[in-house]
């Protein structure tokens, strides 16, 4: 299999390395080889993350190039903006449509740049916009913004719902499971 | 079987399958997680030290005992264990030894961009540098094979992208060496000059032997493709060279110190042009160029600063440009910010307002340097908030200023290296204002146990340092309690800190929000009362905002609930009474 690379994006404290590590373990439950990579230390609450996964038959280097990404899931509208050149023509992005402010806004030191969304949408039209806070109080739990981005895009992946299903079962454990499969049910009918 | 984990994971899972029996650190990004695998995985005996020497020191002591030791540590780490490091080099060790040090390129989150790999050179000691997590943790075996075989120190070096990076790896068979008889060895282990040297003239024939080990080891892996373009490398920096070069022959190196010279000179004579890819300093390529190879392509070409990547290497051998379209331009940044309800936050608050000079140091304090609080000015290196201080002290006395300097250090900063400033400064009377944020938990590298904080890495309930009796111990008399999250004593403290002569210490206890898990009610803001004058948006939290604002009316400002952990330093800045606790549940998402 070609190397499918995945760009997950978001704020600290969003969930995005959970969210990255179902993807990866499903990758490895489905016998590809598999690589993911995050920059996190400073970024730990507040600050831009961004994760990458990439997987295939043999992966070399665990970061994916500007303008590879065959797909991208952004947990915030900004960073959607900051993170699109990685998508590859062609790719897919997927972002969560609720803001939240960088420190520097709430400073009142800059501007949340005006219609994000809509300059996400100039640059790529077939983008897919959802509210999933209000999918993941659905479920049960704001917090799970990130189960409900990861089924967004679970039809997109190169193995099956179940698997990655599986997965969750096996990393969440407890009460959250419940809450997980639902936001995972509910960002996948989105 | 196989699993996904991180090089940092593989490391610890490879010394506690090559029969490791002790391992000690100090955290920092990107080595904090070894330790902490090690101590989950609940096989091996370990613990964070006060700092990187006593982690190096310790790790020296349980060799010599006869069991089989770690050390971990980040690159700026090892310069406060150098001084054993380059000692032990000459004495060796009795069970294997190996020093795990993480480097940072790209300074994700470090003060400097230091390449490990000149220790081992200067330290004369066998350096091994994995490029992925499946050697991490074979290597980390290699390694303490190594040392015992050689009687060495051997480093294991990793990078960001290495020690963070998940890959797959399949486990090894388990082993349990015997733990070695412990022997006085005087000649061996008491660097008095006589002894040293005769161990330095063996540590010359050790690099020799090492040197005649690389030429045929497996660590250095020849892959002949297309022999139009041979690379050397390394690290990470062989997988990005795998992804910009699939046809290229390459000599991988798994051992870096020292290099197999013949292998070295074979590759080249095998290829038409020679190109060396390095992430930082260009070590191998000194090397090589000394042994009269003419490469092609190396440090002239690729960069010393920030890490690499196949567009990198690409656009420097074949000056092809990068695929994508531009990114989007004049974004907001979003830097890292204090937590809401962070203790730091009034702390900052306070100091930025009073526009006192701040000698800062290393934590999640640093942050206070940052815009809109920008009320840090000088941050080197651990510890360095408090010497320095009373270094500007002086110069301010003997100037005829007035001014008195202010140290911000977290508790396990001062433990690392802050006491013994603190210690000089009483000695020599000093005169600086030290205010120290004991919140109980090396925070941030992710809230690690210290020795204020009442519990060991394995999670033992252990002694809980009390910094008052210690820091008067020191020689300090004037030591104070503050509350950040009560601005106004906050001010007066200091102030009376700033006006009172000689050192003195205030200590605020509040302990970490996100380590500790501390939960309070949120703000709300009543929007008939607030004027928009924004006082409150200096304390620079997440959790504010500004609503939309009618005609001819100014942009009030709102509290996001599922952000806000209700600490009321905000509340405190509003002079309208616009701000109030909401009732009810709190919905933070920390």
């Amino acid at each position: 299999m070609q190397i499918f690379n995945i760009v997950i994006a978001g704020v600290g404290g969003q969930g995005v390395l959970l969210a990255s590590k179902v993807l990866s373990e499903s990758a490895l439950a489905c016998g590809l080889d598999v690589k993911q990579n995050e920059v996190h230390g400073m970024a730990q609450r507040g600050g831009s993350v961004i994760s990458f996964v990439r997987m295939g038959d043999q992966v070399h280097s665990p970061v994916v190039m500007p303008g590879s990404a065959d797909l991208l899931i952004s947990f915030e509208p900004l960073e959607a903006l900051r993170y699109l050149h990685y998508l590859k023509p062609g790719g897919r992005l997927v972002y969560n449509t609720i803001p939240i402010n960088p420190s520097t806004v709430a400073a009142g030191l800059a501007k949340y740049p005006d219609e994000v969304e809509a300059q996400i949408l100039a640059r790529f039209p077939q983008a897919l916009g959802i509210d999933a806070l209000a999918l993941a109080r659905q479920a049960g739990n704001g917090k799970a913004v990130n189960m409900v981005m990861v089924g967004t895009v679970m039809k997109h992946l190169p193995f099956n719902e179940t698997l990655i299903t599986a997965v969750v079962k096996k990393l969440t454990q407890g009460k959250g499971v419940e809450v997980n499969l639902k936001a995972l049910a509910g960002g996948a009918a989105a | 079987m196989k699993k996904i984990i991180s090089g940092n994971e593989a490391i610890a899972l490879g010394f506690g399958d090559a029969g490791g029996v002790f391992a000690s650190g100090y955290p920092g990004t990107p080595s904090t997680e070894v330790l902490e695998e090690v101590a989950r995985l609940g096989e091996v005996y370990c613990e964070w030290a006060a700092n990187e020497k006593v982690a190096l020191e310790a790790a020296i002591g349980a060799s010599i005992a006869g069991g089989r030791a770690l050390a971990t540590m980040k690159h700026v780490g090892v310069n406060v264990a150098a001084d054993p490091l380059l000692t032990l080099s000459y004495t060796g060790v009795n069970a294997g030894l190996v020093l795990m040090v993480a480097d940072d390129p790209g300074m994700h989150s470090s003060q400097n961009e230091q390449d490990s790999r000149n220790y081992a050179k200067f330290a004369k000691v066998p350096m091994l540098d994995p490029s992925d997590s499946q050697e991490a943790y074979a290597m980390t075996r290699v390694g303490l094979e190594l040392s015992e075989e050689f009687d060495t120190p051997v480093m294991l070096r990793t990078t960001t992208r290495i020690s963070h990076a998940k890959g797959v790896v399949v486990p090894a068979t388990k082993i349990a060496p015997e733990i070695r008889t412990w022997e006085k060895n005087v000649p061996k282990y008491v660097m008095l000059p006589n002894f040293a040297k005769l161990k330095h003239v063996e540590v010359e024939a050790r690099l020799l032997k090492l040197q005649a080990y690389a030429e045929t080891s497996p660590l250095n892996r020849l892959e002949m493709r297309d022999p139009a373009i041979g690379i050397i490398t390394s690290g990470v920096a062989y997988q990005h060279v795998r992804e910009a070069w699939p046809d290229a022959s390459i000599l991988k190196l798994g051992l870096v110190h020292p290099l197999p010279v013949e292998k070295i000179r074979d590759f080249a004579a095998k290829v038409k042009k020679l190109v060396i890819v390095e992430e930082m300093d260009g070590i191998f390529e000194e090397q090589i160029r000394a042994l009269g190879l003419v490469v092609d392509t190396g440090k002239d070409k690729l960069p010393r600063c920030g890490e690499i990547n196949a567009d990198i290497l690409r656009a420097a051998l074949d000056g092809s440009r990068a695929r994508s379209t531009p990114p989007v331009e004049d974004l907001p940044q979003r830097p890292p910010v204090f937590c809401p309800s962070c203790a730091h936050r009034g702390l900052f608050t306070i100091l930025s307002k009073l526009k006192t000079f701040v000698s800062g140091d290393i934590g999640c304090y640093t942050l206070g340097a940052l815009p809109p609080m920008g009320a840090m000015h000088s941050v080197i290196d651990m510890g360095a908030s408090i010497s320095a201080a009373h270094g500007m002290a002086k110069v301010n006395a003997l100037a005829g200023r007035s001014e008195k300097p202010v140290a911000v250090i977290g508790d396990s900063t001062f433990f690392h290296s802050g006491m013994t400033g603190l210690l000089s400064m009483a000695f020599n009377g000093g005169g600086a204002l030290v205010i120290i944020m004991d919140n109980r938990t090396t925070g941030m590298t992710g809230g690690q146990e210290n020795p204020g904080s009442g519990s060991t890495l394995q999670g033992t309930a252990t002694h809980q340092v009390e910094m008052v009796p210690l820091i008067k111990a020191l020689g300090i008399d004037q030591v104070y309690e503050l509350n950040t999250y009560d601005l106004a004593a906050t001010e007066a403290a200091i102030k009376k800190g700033l006006a009172t002569p000689g050192p003195y210490v205030l200590i605020d206890r509040n302990p970490c929000i996100l380590r500790y898990k501390i939960r309070k009610p949120a703000m709300n803001v009543a929007q008939d009362k607030c004027t928009g004058c924004r006082a409150c948006l200096k304390v620079a939290c997440m959790a504010l905002g500004l609503n939309a604002a009618g005609e001819n009316e100014k942009q009030k400002v709102r509290v996001d609930p599922n952000v806000c952990n209700g600490c009321g330093v905000c509340m405190q800045m509003c002079k309208f009474d616009a701000m109030h606790t909401l009732e009810g549940e709190n919905h933070a998402n920390l």
